[in-house]
């Protein structure tokens, strides 16, 4: 009977633990859309910050973290989809494949802001500054810029494009593979036309997630390229067409919440504006993650009537 | 193809699964080239392949040269007992031993303790508090909760690591702090303890996914068999799942622990930034990764402060780096045990 208590106690502690795990996601979002939601109008989303940013909107952060992350994606998913593939479809388990994976998980494991020392080290200072020696360009691409930064923030997320894409491609049940051999294809060719396409759904819940992840960072970008105010876009115009420069320097959510909060002239006086920024950001990773979970979960459940 | 095979697909006579497959031509026989010979796109695909595999490798390598670089010239233009204490005259003319950070004035001091005590005392309170939390939640999102339950705890879980760390850095500063403040009194309104629960509310899903993970290795037999001398339900968790989890439980919170100590933006938000030596938790204290994306932003490139600087991220490189290597080590063990 004693026991039996004990038993009940536990099980219900655990109970307790999980709800309150829960409620505290229900806190943190209930606290920001309490003080944030009424900040949020179209002026607010669609203007640039005046009075020194005590005023005004943060459209330059919400286009800034938009064009970085999607610079990022361009960078990490071939990469990241490559270095996946290689290891799930080619390599087989010999020592090289080993050393990946083990790289892979260390690489999981670098604090962010190792990365954005790494970043500076090496992108900018090293690369970048080598790049100018080589070019003759002064200095072009020795100072942050949003390249360097997209290119850090791709380093922070490979191992979630690699992981999510290597679940994806074991999940292709080993039949179709062995169904296209059969028929005489080659490697690449039934990578490319069977297992792909089974494959997809699986690597655009990991490119989700890694966008989520890129733009709720921001460490990494603190002493690359992310700039505290900009009076104009990261815009060029080639040959009259505006274009983004990758070369620029920006403004970028996450990394505006953080300024706002510790170096506004007045931090009180903008606490609204904090709250509305981080509001933004969190509806904007939010809709990401929900979008990734819901995929996934719904991918899982397909493949487990599938198989 | 998977939002098509669900419905589509069903198991034929002889219990295969039967997919549409996508369609894939036969290469007509005269085209088909001899077999020994590879085809080039085939080679350079694969080469491009391995060559993205093996950029992982070359990242890993790259960072620990770098800090490395950096760091060894910082080792080589500081004596080594400066990282430790520096002797400097109070106003009296007397010589003091100082324990000081303080990279910026005439006669800088770099003492990494400070730094160091204040890492840890914000990642041990937090991996205590992410640990109890993570634990229990995995236990009952494994073990515990009915299927309906857990499809809507889960995600929320999951959610809750969704949330960017400077989110939950802000919200420290902006209310916790405050609150916490009121409720207990503390002398600082942000201290370690302020920065450990933010860590910990990203420690949590980590710890606790990792825990449900490590319970679901174990095989359903040990758990039938237990059911079958009559235990309950809780007797099985408590003397069955959970020992033959333990090293995946143990695993998932040294890498709570690992995730701890390299967490910033909360840390540099919520603990005030003062460097002091000390073991009270309600304290101010300063990070090493705080330290970092402070000072880095406005220090000389190449200069002192900088390569001291990068000393720091090598050092809080290798402790996390050796964190994660045990947490493999303690995971290689449970799947070897588990296995036999």
């Amino acid at each position: 009977m004693n026991r039996r208590a004990l038993g009940t106690f536990f099980e219900g502690l655990c109970r307790g633990l999980t709800l309150l795990t829960a409620f505290a996601l229900i806190a943190i979002l209930a606290i920001i859309v309490g003080n944030g939601a009424s900040v949020i109008t179209w002026e607010f989303l669609s203007s640039a910050p005046t009075d020194g940013m005590a005023h005004g909107g943060i459209f330059p952060a919400i286009f800034g973290t938009i064009c970085i992350t999607l610079l990022m994606l361009l960078m990490v998913l071939p990469l990241g989809v490559g270095a996946a593939i290689y290891l799930v479809e080619y390599a087989g388990r010999g020592l090289g494949p080993r050393i990946i994976r083990a790289a892979v998980n260390n690489l999981a494991g670098v604090p962010s802001i190792v990365c954005g020392l790494f970043g500076l080290g090496f992108f900018i200072l090293f690369v970048g500054r080598n790049l100018d020696r080589v070019l003759q360009t002064g200095l072009l691409f020795g100072q942050p810029a949003m390249l360097w930064a997209a290119a850090t923030l791709a380093i922070l997320v490979l191992p979630v494009v690699i992981v999510s894409t290597e679940e994806a491609l074991r999940a292709v049940p080993r039949s179709h593979r062995e169904a296209g051999f059969a028929l005489g294809a080659t490697r690449w060719r039934v990578v490319r036309q069977i297992v792909l396409p089974q494959a997809y759904p699986g690597i655009l819940t990991g490119a989700i997630l890694s966008i989520s992840r890129g733009a709720g960072e921001t460490a990494p970008i603190l002493f690359t390229g992310c700039a505290y105010f900009l009076p104009r876009l990261p815009l060029t115009h080639v040959f009259g067409v505006p274009m983004v420069n990758p070369l620029d320097q920006f403004m970028e959510l996450s990394y505006h919440i953080f300024i706002m909060a510790t170096q506004s002239t007045d931090a009180q006086l903008t606490r609204p504006i904090q709250y509305g920024t981080t509001l933004v950001l969190v509806a904007l990773t939010f809709a990401l993650n929900l979008t990734a979970i819901i995929a996934r979960n719904r991918g899982r459940r397909q493949q487990v009537t599938a198989s | 193809m998977w939002l098509t095979m669900g419905r589509g697909s069903g198991t034929s006579a002889w219990g295969e699964v039967v997919a549409e497959l996508p369609a894939v031509r036969p290469v007509p026989a005269a085209s088909r080239r001899p077999r020994r010979r590879r085809d080039w796109d085939e080679v350079v695909i694969e080469a491009g392949l391995r060559l993205a595999g093996y950029v992982a490798v070359i990242l890993i390598g790259l960072i620990f040269a770098f800090l490395l670089k950096e760091g060894i010239q910082a080792l080589l233009r500081i004596p080594l007992s400066e990282f430790l204490s520096t002797t400097v005259l109070d106003y009296q003319g007397n010589p003091k031993v100082v324990r000081l950070w303080q990279p910026v004035g005439d006669a800088p001091k770099y003492s990494l303790l400070p730094l160091l005590t204040g890492s840890f005392l914000v990642a041990v309170p937090a991996t205590i508090l992410a640990g109890i939390f993570g634990v229990g939640t995995g236990v009952y999102l494994a073990e515990l909760a009915s299927t309906r339950t857990r499809e809507i705890l889960k995600p929320m879980i999951e959610l809750l690591a969704g949330i960017p760390t400077v989110v939950i850095g802000f919200l420290c500063l902006a209310s916790l702090g405050t609150f916490l403040q009121e409720l207990l009194g503390t002398t600082f309104r942000l201290n370690a303890f302020v920065g450990a629960i933010g860590v910990a509310l990203v420690t949590v899903p980590l710890i606790a996914s990792l825990t449900e993970d490590a319970l679901r290795a174990v095989p359903a037999e040990l758990r039938s068999a237990a059911y079958g001398l009559g235990a309950t339900r809780w007797q099985v968790i408590a003397g069955v799942s959970v020992p033959a989890a333990v090293s995946g439980i143990a695993a998932a919170c040294i890498l709570g622990m690992g995730r701890a100590l390299g967490e910033t933006m909360i840390v540099l938000l919520a603990t005030g930034n003062a460097a002091l030596i000390t073991l009270d938790v309600f304290s101010s204290v300063r990070t090493m990764t705080a330290t970092i994306a402070a000072e880095l932003g406005a220090v000389v490139q190449g200069g002192e402060q900088y390569q001291a600087l990068f000393l720091v991220g090598g050092l809080l490189l290798t402790i996390t780096f050796t964190i994660n290597v045990v947490a493999e080590l303690v995971l290689e063990r449970m799947r070897r045990r588990l296995a036999s």
